[in-house]
């Protein structure tokens, strides 16, 4: 038992077998923060603590059960008698590209990504990933040519790598669905007129005047103009407009 | 872990005032905003105040400022290396731009650098992407809606929400780029929010005007950071050397930046880079946990670029003020910390005590809420106790469903969404507990509008430098910094190398200077830096490790 600082509570210590070796920890600990009670200090398998980075992708077992599971150490609660490795890198080729000759077409991604064909639909791939990316399915997606559905499902990946490791065809799943969402996001997609028509104004200098103008106003008015400013309701949508136009 | 009984028992007092605080918004009701003068007052129960949270730094260029003691301890302290051990004669590597860190600001300036004929090094402490940027959840600002926003009223927005303390030359460059900057990550094809038309989907966030936040679900910093670290690894001039931070920049004999000295984490080798340009683009602070705080930040962002650029002359500004974002997680305690969005409020999600009542309204400019937070917690005695002994607020989340429609929660914020189904709480039927924590580095090296220090050849780009954001960093301005900075060093670097950069003997006598200067003011020899990453061993395990701590946190 040992005694959190704050609270002056017992807490209680389970065994955890980090890449073998067994270690006590406290029970409410995530792999990541029981690893470093341990007394392992993280160069690699550690990056942004809060579960986006793909940093500190964990492989364990649990004693007596044969199944392989997998999740962020960073996110992951300790289980007793847990067996657990850091897979904090799996090498995976990604293909080198000229974005602005790719087409928004299968093809273009079947050329860079051959290997997509070799996928046997094992699953393996979305049953190890720590996001819930349903990873089978995007590649599926991408093999009858569907892009949009590729990009979306993927849309959560952190790009851990872990789909690669466990993957009997050999595919780099997450650098294939990071250029099916590229080519959705910039192709696919519809672009944002109204970014454009904003680029241009800007461009025209249409705003010089006012932004010069404020940039001079001295502190006591520009606090008035600040305080004063129309303000949008939050509960519109997007038709509203100012009843102010001055610097629009 | 679910919520406690206890817990359970006080989620029921949030409820029964829930309905009627979403038929007051539904109404176009709001609980109502603070003057200008009610804000100030706000202030006293902000960190930043504390007279005895900060001191006079004793050396260097911003001798005399008064920052916070774990700032002050960084840049008062020892290099992790005798400067003249050093062999500066043969470099082993040479590149004509030389950016340090990966993140958003780095890889964007390396993007138009690389772009602009440069060859281009990345030197990152941990992997390319490793950053704060890829932690970003809300959003990003930008006045693309022409209708009803300019660049006019962001810079206002900024500028206000700074306390009227930031540069108008920094803000006027953050708000005109903005549109520009979106154009090109749309372009890159980053997957933005968007109607079936195309147009952008666009919220509020604090202390804004217009609905000009820009996003990509709840994750928007790491579908930036993957499309231009994707664009990035396409380059064949730029070439990233990971797990690799800096420990001091090399200067020449004309004064000029040119390069720096890398330290390999894995191997404990030291490499000296010679570079025509040099970008500091390192990030933030808050691994240094000012003031006790927890942290939202990645594990590197430990303010290694403020101590580089400081020791080579360049000042600090803006240092005085951190920002605490009103709403990181409390509970479970595995996501202490753990940063809960912006957008949330934005989306129209209360903050509420104890009693179920509204103390603040939700779009304040942050370190108003986290005051407020702070002033419920410590001295109203109106906050909730968690099991660990932490004290926080409910952020009432629920109430997005109900004032936008059932599954809001679940399609705009799958990230966290997921995050805490596994421990068991569903945050569209629950409200999340909150607290305050050290979010973001408002102020740092001082820059131009073109990216410049007063060293030649060195630029600075994003969270490690000061100004545009005033003392208080409004929402989506982050993001937005460190690509419109990231790309202005970038360009101006690559020009630099080709008009001004010139050849000359390397030198580390800045360093040895600024030892002397230490060594007058009597600063004790164990304290280094920089710290490069934190060390959160147990104390117990600590005193065991009779061999792996020479100096601070460092081998």
């Amino acid at each position: 038992m040992a005694t959190n600082t704050t609270t002056g509570k017992k807490i209680k210590m389970i065994p955890i077998f980090i890449m073998g070796k067994r270690y006590d920890v406290p029970e409410t600990l995530t792999i990541m923060k029981a690893m470093e009670y341990a007394g392992f200090k993280f160069i690699r398998g550690c990056g942004c603590r809060g579960g986006i980075c793909g940093a500190c992708a964990t492989v364990y077992r649990k004693a007596g059960d044969y199944k392989l599971y997998s999740g962020l150490a960073c996110q992951t609660v300790v289980e007793p008698n847990m067996y657990l490795a850091q897979i904090p890198f799996y090498p995976a080729n990604r293909a080198v590209f000229d974005f602005s000759e790719i087409k928004p077409v299968p093809e273009d991604i079947f050329k860079l990504y051959p290997e997509i064909f070799r996928c046997v639909a094992c699953n393996s791939c979305t049953k190890v990933c720590p996001m819930d990316v349903e990873v089978m399915d995007v590649i599926a997606h991408l093999k009858r040519g569907d892009i949009t559905g590729a990009a979306e499902m993927s849309f959560s990946c952190i790009q851990c790598g872990l789909c690669a490791s466990r993957c009997m065809g050999e595919l780099p799943q997450y650098h294939i669905a990071q250029l099916a969402r590229r080519i959705y996001g910039s192709l696919i997609a519809p672009r944002a007129k109204h970014l454009r028509e904003a680029v241009k104004v800007i461009e025209s200098g249409r705003y010089e005047e006012c932004m010069r103008t404020l940039m001079k106003t001295p502190d006591v008015e520009l606090r008035k103009i600040y305080q004063e400013r129309e303000m949008e309701p939050e509960m519109t949508g997007e038709e509203w407009t100012p009843k102010d136009t001055k610097c629009l | 872990m679910p919520y406690t009984p206890e817990l359970k028992a006080l989620i029921k007092v949030v409820e029964q005032t829930r309905t009627e605080r979403v038929a007051l918004k539904k109404r176009g009701g709001e609980f109502p905003m603070m003057s200008l003068d009610e804000r100030e007052r706000m202030l006293a129960y902000h960190p930043d105040y504390k007279e005895e949270g900060r001191r006079a730094l004793r050396v260097g260029p911003s001798k005399g400022y008064r920052i916070a003691h774990e700032f002050a301890d960084i840049l008062e302290a020892w290099s992790r290396v005798n400067p003249k051990q050093v062999d500066l004669s043969c470099p082993d590597m040479e590149t004509d731009v030389l950016v340090i860190g990966g993140g958003g600001a780095g890889t964007s300036a390396a993007l138009l650098a690389a772009q602009n004929g440069a060859q281009v090094i990345i030197a990152t402490k941990l992997r390319h992407g490793d950053a704060n940027t890829m932690m970003a959840e809300g959003g990003i600002q930008a006045a693309t809606k022409v209708e009803k926003d300019s660049p006019y009223y962001h810079y206002l927005d900024a500028m206000g929400g700074g306390h009227f303390k930031g540069d108008p030359d920094l803000i006027y460059t953050l708000a005109t780029q903005a549109p520009s900057v979106i154009q090109w990550l749309e372009e890159m094809g980053m997957m933005f929010d968007k109607f079936p038309d195309g147009r952008m989907k666009s919220i509020h966030g604090g202390g804004t005007s217009r609905k000009r936040m820009l996003s990509a679900g709840d994750i928007t910093g790491a579908e930036i950071m993957r499309t231009i670290r994707d664009e990035a690894r396409n380059h064949s001039n730029i070439n990233v050397v990971e797990f690799s931070p800096v420990v001091e920049l090399i200067l020449n004999e004309h004064g000029q930046c040119a390069g720096a000295l890398l330290y390999n984490l894995e191997t404990e080798e030291y490499f000296i880079i010679k570079a025509k340009a040099t970008i500091l683009a390192t990030g933030g602070c808050g691994r240094l946990h000012v003031q006790g705080f927890m942290t939202t930040n990645h594990y590197g962002a430990t303010a290694d670029g403020l101590v580089l650029g400081y020791r080579a002359g360049v000042p600090v500004t803006l240092l005085h003020t951190v920002q605490y974002h009103p709403t990181g997680a409390v509970y479970p305690e595995q996501a202490e910390g753990l940063l809960i969005t912006e957008k949330f409020r934005g989306a129209g999600a209360n903050l509420v005590n104890i009693k179920g009542l509204q103390f603040v309204n939700e779009r304040e400019p942050r370190d108003i809420e986290s005051s407020c937070c702070i002033r419920e917690c410590l001295e109203r005695g109106l906050g909730v106790l968690t099991p660990t002994g932490k004290t926080g607020v409910w952020l009432d989340s629920p109430m997005i469903d109900m004032l936008s429609g059932e599954g809001t929660v679940q399609r705009e914020f799958p990230g966290k969404y997921i995050l805490f189904k596994r421990y068991g709480i569903e945050i569209d039927k629950e409200p999340m507990l909150i607290f305050p924590t050290l979010h973001y580095q408002n102020g740092g090296l001082k820059i131009t509008a073109d990216c410049r220090t007063n060293v030649p050849g060195l630029f600075g780009a994003g969270e490690v430098t000061g100004g545009v954001h005033g003392e208080n960093r409004l929402m989506g301005n982050s993001l937005l910094d460190v690509l419109v900075f990231g790309r202005i060093a970038g360009e101006n670097a690559a020009k630099y190398i080709k008009r001004e950069a010139r050849d000359g003997k390397l030198t580390l006598e800045h360093v040895a200077a600024f030892h002397k200067q230490l060594e007058t003011a009597g600063v004790p020899r164990d304290r280094v830096s920089p710290m490069l990453l934190p060390d959160y061993t147990d104390p117990e395990v600590r005193k065991r490790q009779l061999t792996s701590h020479y100096l601070g946190t460092m081998r």
